[in-house]
């Protein structure tokens, strides 16, 4: 136990006067078998108390309604009557324990199975439980006294030595059953006891391997999901996400030593080569501009990194507001219109009348932003660029709507070159390239980017192929009550969104999603 | 331009005052808060550039709120290697004016430096016209004559042609207009601004005799009569 109560050290309780174990787990089994024993002698007192309790009344009701045909008795015939009365029930009590006696005024006996009154029988109004002696036996007797007219007194009582027994009995019996439970509450005790610490122990052990390295191991699962189960899954999700933090950070460490390193070299080679063979300051200014220009790359790919780490640590939901999808994308359609004409793309804006948000503005225009860069980057002339908005439509495996969020889902669509199925899966790693890809210029950090933005949204990202190009779809929760009631009237207040309106149509909506 | 420079570092220090004076600005380098702040308080600077991170005991913000707390409105530039949106909106809250992260490309400071001096004096009154040469735009009916002649602009491109009238004569670089124009704080990968402008060019100087707008290398626009 005391290697149990290492665990939990009880720091607050040791300092009181009641010097509670260290041990949470004998605690709660103490306090459990604590309470069991009190509720058990709390039930058999109840039990004990009621029994007794209604034989006593039994006893006390068969002596009044004796005593009151008695004295009905002594109005109808008077003392003869009386007598006879009393000598007739002693014959008829079969159980033999009826106790009657009367006498007169100087005490002597007239009738009754007592041989005389016992002397400490003076008072009429109150019950007397005392030893008498009855045809040479001693019984224990509950007595009441009745003052008759004219000096004479009755007595009846009855023997209650039958009940003296049961009681025994009873306490005896109670008082085994009392043990026994108290012994069951002590077994039950030690059980949840071991219980408890056994789970406290696996849970210990595994969060120890874990701390001292060992990050494979994971909570044994029961698999009857009760809480133990709970608290164990909840740790392995909590594990399965540092692990792949800890991916993540050496994926990136790795990355950066290839994909930083490498810009590098080439600014420091240039340098070095101008200082030591450049002819002319034409040619030293021009190795030096690339050389600047090379460093540009670098830090723009560290900054990259730098946001993706901190959208990731999720520090940013401090800029979350409501406002309205469609402006943004409205906007962002205009900045990339020009370019995509230039190139010959034709770039298509879906977006319904509005689509209320919650989130951060800024990252939702740069994620919508490196998405159309990409599509415009890999589209051929002549392609088509779609960028389409809706709130509501649910998608196999994605976040659901329920009744206190929607789902919004902005896609971007391109035909260019797309991806085969293994790159899909790692497109949003960070630096990831496809083979396809390499002669365009980028990081590969974009799609990166934007999945840290809709993880931080609590949304998914997901790729789907088309025949040719690649669709891009952000899907993300916004919770319903609060960002529509505070909703700022922009552009579009039209009171019930209609995802299925768009407002240039050249397809079907949601054609070639798979 | 009589110009403030705070930074520690002595190479950016150098750097900045030598390009600032080429530039035909009269520098004061300082390398530290305190005595940043001394000069800030006893002379009188068009414009201070303002390292955030400090020795001495001052540093950038403390010595910015410190002059605001004194009523003293120098347009401050603020130039930091803390690049968080948080630090910007921090910096520009304690009274900055414009906001520039390290590692930085001497044409952007320039240019925002050149911005800050024109916006200290343009700032008393309104305008309703803007005049280039022969390019006049109406900023109240939003309408655009060159040379007496009509000419029908986008509404976003419009904007463009008035941020780059309102710096004439100055250089304008793209994250310069994409933060002016279109309000955006995040460097897209593709030449956006470029098209833009020479979707622009070509309503506003192609028909024309002689451009107006004008592409400065390593740098981004300008808009002058030349």
């Amino acid at each position: 136990m005391a290697s149990a109560g290492q665990t939990f050290p009880g720091d607050g309780e040791r300092r009181r006067r009641f010097r509670l174990p260290r041990s949470a787990g004998l605690r709660f089994s103490l306090g459990y078998g604590l309470l069991f024993a009190l509720s058990s002698i709390l039930f058999m007192s109840f039990i004990w108390w009621g029994t007794i309790g209604f034989l006593e009344r039994q006893v006390e009701t068969a002596i009044n309604a004796d005593a009151r045909a008695l004295s009905q008795r002594w109005t109808e015939g008077g003392l003869p009557t009386l007598a006879l009365t009393i000598d007739d029930r002693l014959e008829q009590n079969l159980d033999d324990d009826a106790i009657y006696l009367m006498v007169d005024p100087t005490g002597h006996r007239l009738a009754g199975n007592l041989s005389e009154w016992p002397a400490q029988v003076v008072r009429s109004d109150r019950w007397y439980s005392l030893e008498v002696t009855r045809a040479g036996m001693r019984d224990t007797a509950q007595i009441h006294a009745f003052d008759l007219p004219g000096g004479f007194r009755l007595l009846v009582g009855r023997d209650i030595r039958a009940r003296a027994v049961l009681r025994r009995l009873l306490t005896d019996s109670l008082l085994w059953a009392w043990m026994m439970v108290t012994l069951l509450a002590i077994s039950g005790a030690a059980l949840v006891h071991s219980m408890f610490r056994r789970m406290i122990k696996s849970v210990a052990q595994t969060t120890q391997a874990i701390a001292h390295g060992d990050l494979s191991r994971r909570m044994p699962l029961v698999g009857n999901g009760d809480e133990l189960d709970q608290v164990a899954e909840a740790i392995n999700e909590m594990l399965d996400r540092i692990v792949r933090l800890m991916d993540g950070v050496r994926q990136v460490s790795n990355a950066i030593a290839h994909d930083l390193r490498t810009p590098i070299t080439r600014a420091r080679t240039q340098l070095e080569d101008a200082a030591l063979h450049a002819r002319d300051t034409g040619e030293l200014r021009a190795a030096v501009e690339r050389a600047v220009g090379d460093l540009d790359n670098v830090t723009s790919v560290f900054e990259a990194l730098l946001r993706i780490a901190q959208i990731e640590a999720g520090s940013r939901r401090s800029a979350f507001a409501p406002f309205d999808l469609v402006p943004l994308l409205a906007d962002i359609g205009d900045l990339y219109e020009a370019v995509a004409e230039e190139r010959q793309i034709h770039l298509v804006l879906r977006l319904p009348p509005s689509v209320p948000f919650y989130g951060d503005r800024a990252m939702m225009q740069q994620a919508v932003a490196n998405l159309l860069d990409n599509a415009i980057k890999f589209s051929p002339a002549g392609g088509t660029v779609t960028l389409a908005a809706a709130l509501g439509p649910a998608l196999p495996g994605l976040a659901m709507p329920t009744p206190t969020r929607d789902v919004v889902s902005i896609a971007v669509t391109d035909e260019g070159i797309g991806m085969n199925e293994a790159d899909l899966a790692r497109a949003s790693e960070r630096f990831f390239r496809a083979e396809a890809a390499r002669n365009t210029p980028g990081a590969g950090l974009g799609l990166s980017l934007v999945q840290a933005i809709v993880q931080l949204h609590g949304g998914t990202l997901r790729l789907y192929p088309r025949q040719p190009g690649l669709a891009v779809r952000m899907v993300m929760p916004v919770p319903r009550e609060a960002p529509r009631a505070s909703r700022l009237p922009r552009r579009n207040a039209a009171p019930t969104p209609a995802p299925s309106r768009v407002t240039e149509t050249s397809r079907s909506p949601h054609e070639g999603d798979t | 331009m009589h110009i403030l420079v705070v930074e520690d570092d002595p190479t950016v220090r150098n750097f900045v005052a030598k390009g600032l004076r080429e530039a035909g600005h009269l520098v004061e380098p300082v390398d530290n808060g305190k005595d940043g702040l001394f000069l800030a308080v006893s002379e009188n600077f068009d414009l201070i550039i303002l390292d955030r991170m400090l020795p001495g005991g001052i540093d950038g913000l403390r010595l910015l709120e410190t002059i605001r707390a004194q009523n003293n409105t120098t347009p401050v530039l603020l130039l930091s290697a803390l690049a968080d949106v948080d630090d910007r909106v921090q910096g520009l809250k304690a009274g900055g004016d414009d906001y520039v992260t390290k590692p930085f490309a001497f044409s952007e400071l320039l240019a925002r430096v050149e911005a800050l001096s024109r916006r200290g004096r343009n700032e008393n009154a309104p305008q309703t016209r803007l005049n280039v040469a022969d390019l006049e735009i109406d900023l109240l009916s939003r309408s655009v004559r060159r040379n007496g002649q009509r000419i029908d602009l986008q509404p976003r491109e419009f904007r463009l042609l008035e941020y780059l009238m309102r710096h004439a004569g100055q250089v304008v670089t793209r994250t310069m207009l994409l933060e002016g124009v279109w309000d955006y704080h995040f460097d897209p990968q593709t030449n956006v601004i470029d098209v833009h402008v020479s979707r622009l060019r070509q309503k506003v100087d192609k028909p024309f005799d002689s451009p107006l707008i004008h592409t400065i290398r390593n740098a981004g626009y300008m808009l002058r009569a030349d």
